[in-house]
């Protein structure tokens, strides 16, 4: 670590405390209200101010931003944000109270309980509210909004009954196709309910998006099953038979049956106390600042969405966090200013990508428009420029939004390339762009390119972590982070910091160079390598990494000698660690196949334990929650009926995807069940880089889906196709064909060779995909190499294969043999039968799942969790 | 403050982990290669999950008071790869979030015996 890091970078030193003894009042507990009160006690830490902070949510202030994500965990710690602003002394919080008046006269705002504080300056933080259209039926049971925490637990709860009531699954309608509203309706489809969206204007997003992006937005979440209907409003709602919303009618005559109805039309700001104080407020709403801040009583403030500037209220977090920090630094006797920008909007939330910023429709006088449109992909990116074709004024990217970070704080800017060649669809690979010191990178927090670079020239950050504490960009969203680590990057090259390819800090050399080095020295254990090559004692980064070479090159039981204490924390005990420190079992299961003996046992297993029970992603089965002192007792029954580990816990092959092939398959034109069990025995266990996945199909139809995977083979009449270098996961690259109509022997040679030079050169946690695109002569090089054995390492590449696949024994027989090994597998070493009591789970779909925070009946036992839900209501699905 | 027994030192494997229960108390007990014992809370602040144990050990390097650099032990939690000072509890790399010490137990290795203080040492601020 380095030397320790000022805690932001806009710290400024003030002249002698201006605020001394001064009472501040904060009117509203949101975001904004949390970044003034952040601001004002990291910046004057000895200050002698009081701050009083009162919000009428019952909630700590929490990130709004990232409502729709409380579906996914149900847990409002989620959506916590730094708390220990709250533990500071001199600052008072006030949830579950709203400020009613505020009096001018007297310096004292009254809460709706009667309490009563004094102030000196009194910053209104009051928010906005979620507006309802006026239309008949708007109050009846199954409508909201969708604003606060306690909206989205009313909507969450109100599914989960009526679902209940009506025995089958709920329909939603979410009025208003803007980013909320689309958010909102991803969130009723997470609920398991339908969600039709119904937008007045012409396409969705439309504050933000072009015609064409919107269209281009509406195939993308017409993929993902919501119905979209613009050009109309919803006009009428009337009750079901039992009372709440059953029926709404639009305003193009169509009648729509919903059971759930969300309102997400746009917001108003909370004026109400600042309008009855007197204070200015503008005719379209809002209390109204000029860019200080301050409004019309210069006592008085007023920050985010509440505040009206030069006649807009922003509905974005970053204006608010700017506006917090002017009112923090006029405070503390500094002169910042508020100003308008343009700051870029950005869906999240809904599982598909759009953003844009600037004059998206091209409005400015002799604005030029260039657009890439592809509706096959999915993807719409179009860039608005000045008449010159210079000066970048907006862009509009949907499908793709990689460059929508890169672009955006280019806006005004000389955009210092070909608009066409940054959009074409190979990306704009080759275009570098420089940013400007005063552009925004991160307009969440609203960090320009100029502090990232000081950070690291300044105050010495070289990685992304240090980036995040010393400047607090890429904290909130995290959209900017590819942008920032190119800064970091670009800054550490220009500072004469080479940019490391060390593995970390106790090792200087890239994981290629290690392994020859290790190779070549022929070291077998963790202390000589770091005695070596190393310092101190390593760390969760080079460990397992050493671990993962050892293992190649000397093969040797994951926990024998010293190498138990190297390995990842997962191979410690040959299984992968779940969320609440329990663990999954999945057992390998050769080419897909299973059989029935086999199957009776897993089912045994995972009933007598309660464990839940998951088809992988890989073709295979788990039992999931399996705790730490169970593994020894739930493999020995696996083993006995001939299970072995499938690896699914290591960096290593995890299975061999395949059909049945010519077996079964009245297309087959090879054996590609054979194939693949023969395929996955050689290569089972061998520790690389990175997981391996294979995929075997038995004709051209490809129903294994190989090339999607780091070594694809498919069948041909005379043989078997090779594919290399793809993969799924978050970047999902085809692989490509190396060698066509191989014989077995042939084709078996080639993948050793292919492995062993993806394991010697690859960098940790590299995939194969990466590691091909980026090697040098790209696939014609590694052609060469693999296939005409251009270096003459053919042969030796095969024989480390070799060693391998003759020195293999199934890690869970062997551990199960030594009573030394298996001492570990305990939770307390001076209680070895007790587990870990605060374990809970709660009953989901007759299985079982971890507890959450929220969830107020759980079991310790995962069997009475199990039962419970099988005989109440949970177990009927 | 009492020490209890929890283990022998040979029962302990090197640069690993074990739980150990102290009353209702997790802890996390580290032997390290220099042959000295460490604990820690076993709930990872982050997760909430009992499984500090299960974390790898290393050393890092950091600056004294004297500005001397000296490598210290460290533990990174296995659930989301969080890392901290395995002496003093403090948070060495948060991964950019808020920081969430450890509490760190007293240990004491007599007669080949582990002991661990039934309470924790009052927390460092970082």
């Amino acid at each position: 670590m380095s030397s320790p890091l000022s805690p932001a970078a806009h710290t400024v030193s003030h002249a002698p405390a201006p605020l001394s003894g001064a009472r501040i009042v904060v009117v509203g507990a949101g975001m904004t209200a949390h970044r003034f009160a952040e601001n004002l006690t990291t910046q004057d830490p000895e200050g002698s101010w009081s701050l009083t902070v009162i919000g009428d949510e019952p909630y700590l202030p929490y990130d709004r931003v990232h409502l729709s994500e409380w579906f996914a965990t149900r847990d409002a710690g989620a959506l916590s944000m730094n708390v220990d602003v709250w533990d500071d002394p001199r600052v008072t919080l006030v949830t579950g109270d709203g400020v009613a008046a505020l009096d001018r006269q007297a310096n004292v705002v009254t809460t709706k309980s009667g309490h009563q504080v004094g102030y000196d300056h009194a910053v209104l933080a009051t928010g906005s509210w979620a507006w309802t259209p006026r239309a008949e039926g708007t109050d009846l049971a199954g409508t909201f909004t969708y604003r606060t925490m306690e909206d989205v637990e009313r909507i969450a709860e109100w599914v989960r009954l009526r679902e209940q009531s009506l025995g089958r699954p709920v329909r939603g309608l979410v009025v208003g196709g803007g980013v909320l509203g689309l958010e909102a309706a991803a969130a009723l489809q997470s609920l398991g309910a339908s969600a039709t969206v119904v937008e007045f204007t012409d396409h969705l997003m439309s504050a933000q998006l072009d015609q064409g992006g919107g269209e281009m937005l509406r195939l993308l979440v017409e993929d993902l099953g919501m119905a979209i209907r613009t050009g109309a409003a919803a006009q009428r709602f009337l009750p079901a038979g039992d009372g709440p919303v059953g029926t709404a009618e639009l305003s193009d005559g169509t009648v729509l049956p919903v059971d759930v109805v969300v309102f997400s039309v746009g917001i108003r700001p909370r004026d109400r106390v600042a309008r009855e104080a007197g204070l200015a407020i503008d005719e379209r709403g809002g209390v109204v600042v000029g860019t200080t801040c301050q409004t019309s009583d210069p006592a008085v403030w007023a920050i985010g969405e509440c505040a009206s500037f030069e006649g807009v209220c922003a509905g974005l977090v970053a204006p608010g966090n700017d506006m917090a920090d002017v009112v923090a630094d006029r405070m503390l006797g500094g002169d910042r200013t508020h100003h308008r920008a343009d700051e870029g909007t950005k869906l999240k939330g809904v599982g598909v990508d759009a953003a844009s910023f600037g004059d998206v429709n091209a409005l400015s006088a002799g604005a030029l428009e260039v657009s890439f449109v592809d509706p096959v992909n999915r993807q719409y990116r179009k860039l608005v420029l000045s008449d010159d074709a210079k000066t970048l004024l907006g862009g509009v990217f949907v499908g793709d939004i990689e460059l929508y970070a890169a672009l955006r704080p280019l806006l005004g800017r000389p955009l210092g390339a070909d608009p066409a060649a940054i959009i074409s669809p190979d990306g704009g690979g080759g275009v570098e762009l420089e940013l400007p010191d005063d552009a925004i990178v991160c307009s969440c927090q609203n960090v320009t390119a100029g502090t990232v670079r000081g950070a690291v020239t300044e105050q010495g950050c070289t990685s992304m972590g240090q980036i995040k504490e010393c400047t607090k960009a890429g904290t909130v969203c995290g959209s900017c982070v590819p942008a920032l680590t190119k800064l970091l990057n670009a800054e550490l090259v220009k500072s004469g910091v080479e940019v490391s390819d060390a593995l970390c800090e106790h090792f200087a050399m890239s994981r290629a160079e290690l392994y020859r080095l290790v190779s070549d020295e022929d070291l077998a254990t963790f202390s000589e390598v770091v005695a070596k090559f190393g310092t101190g004692r390593g760390c969760a980064i080079c460990r397992p990494t050493v671990a993962s070479i050892l293992s190649t090159l000397h093969g040797g039981h994951v926990l024998e000698g010293e190498a138990a204490a190297v390995q990842d924390t997962n191979d410690h005990v040959m299984a992968n660690l779940q969320r609440n420190g329990t663990y999954s079992v999945i057992p390998r299961m050769y080419g897909g196949e299973v059989r029935p003996d086999q199957l009776l046992e897993f089912a045994k297993v995972a009933q007598e334990y309660g464990l839940y029970v998951h088809i992988t992603g890989a073709q295979r089965i788990g039992m999931f929650g399996a705790r730490l002192d169970q593994l020894p007792e739930i493999w020995r029954r696996l083993v006995a009926v001939g299970f072995e580990s499938g690896h699914a816990y290591g960096k290593s092959l995890r299975n061999i995807k395949t059909c049945v092939g010519q077996a079964w398959c009245r297309f087959g034109v090879q054996d590609s069940t054979t194939m693949a069990v023969k395929l996955e025995t050689r290569y089972r266990g061998l520790r690389s880089p990175h997981k391996l996945k294979f995929g075997v199909s038995g004709c051209a139809r490809e129903c294994a889906e190989a090339r999607g995977k780091d070594v694809g083979v498919i069948a041909t009449h005379k043989g078997w196709n090779l594919y290399v270098g793809g993969n799924g996961g978050a970047n999902p690259v085809h692989a490509q064909l190396l060698a066509e109509d191989l014989d077995e022997a042939t084709l078996i040679r080639y993948i050793d060779r292919f492995l062993m030079l993806y394991i010697q050169e690859a960098d940790r946690l590299q995939r194969t995909a990466p590691w091909v695109a980026e090697r040098a002569g790209g696939l014609d090089e590694l052609r060469r190499v693999v296939v005409e054995d251009s270096l003459g390492i053919g042969a030796q590449l095969e024989a480390t294969v070799q060693e391998h696949v003759d020195s293999y024994e199934d890690e869970w027989s062997v551990t199960l043999a030594d009573p030394a090994k298996l001492r570990k597998f305990v939770q307390f070493i001076n209680a070895p039968g007790v587990a870990d009591p605060d374990l809970a789970f709660v009953p989901e779909r007759g299985q079982i799942k971890p507890a959450a925070e929220v969830d107020a009946v759980t079991y310790h036992d995962p069997r009475d969790a199990r039962d419970a839900g099988l005989a109440g209501s949970e177990g009927a699905r | 403050m009492t020490f209890v027994d929890v283990c022998a030192l040979e029962d302990l494997v090197t640069e690993r982990g074990t739980g150990a229960l102290l009353g209702d108390t997790q802890v996390a007990v580290f032997r390290l290669a220099d042959g000295t014992v460490r604990a820690v809370q076993q709930r990872d602040p982050y997760s909430g999950a009992n499984v500090m144990s299960r974390g790898l050990v290393g050393t890092t390097r950091v600056a004294g008071a004297d500005g001397a650099e000296r490598d210290v032990a460290t533990v990174t939690t296995p659930m989301l790869k969080e890392v901290w000072n395995l002496e003093t509890g403090e948070v060495l790399d948060s991964g950019g979030k808020v920081k969430k010490p450890l509490l760190v137990f007293a240990t004491e290795v007599r007669d080949g015996r582990v002991l661990v203080a039934d309470a924790p040492n009052p927390l460092v601020e970082a």
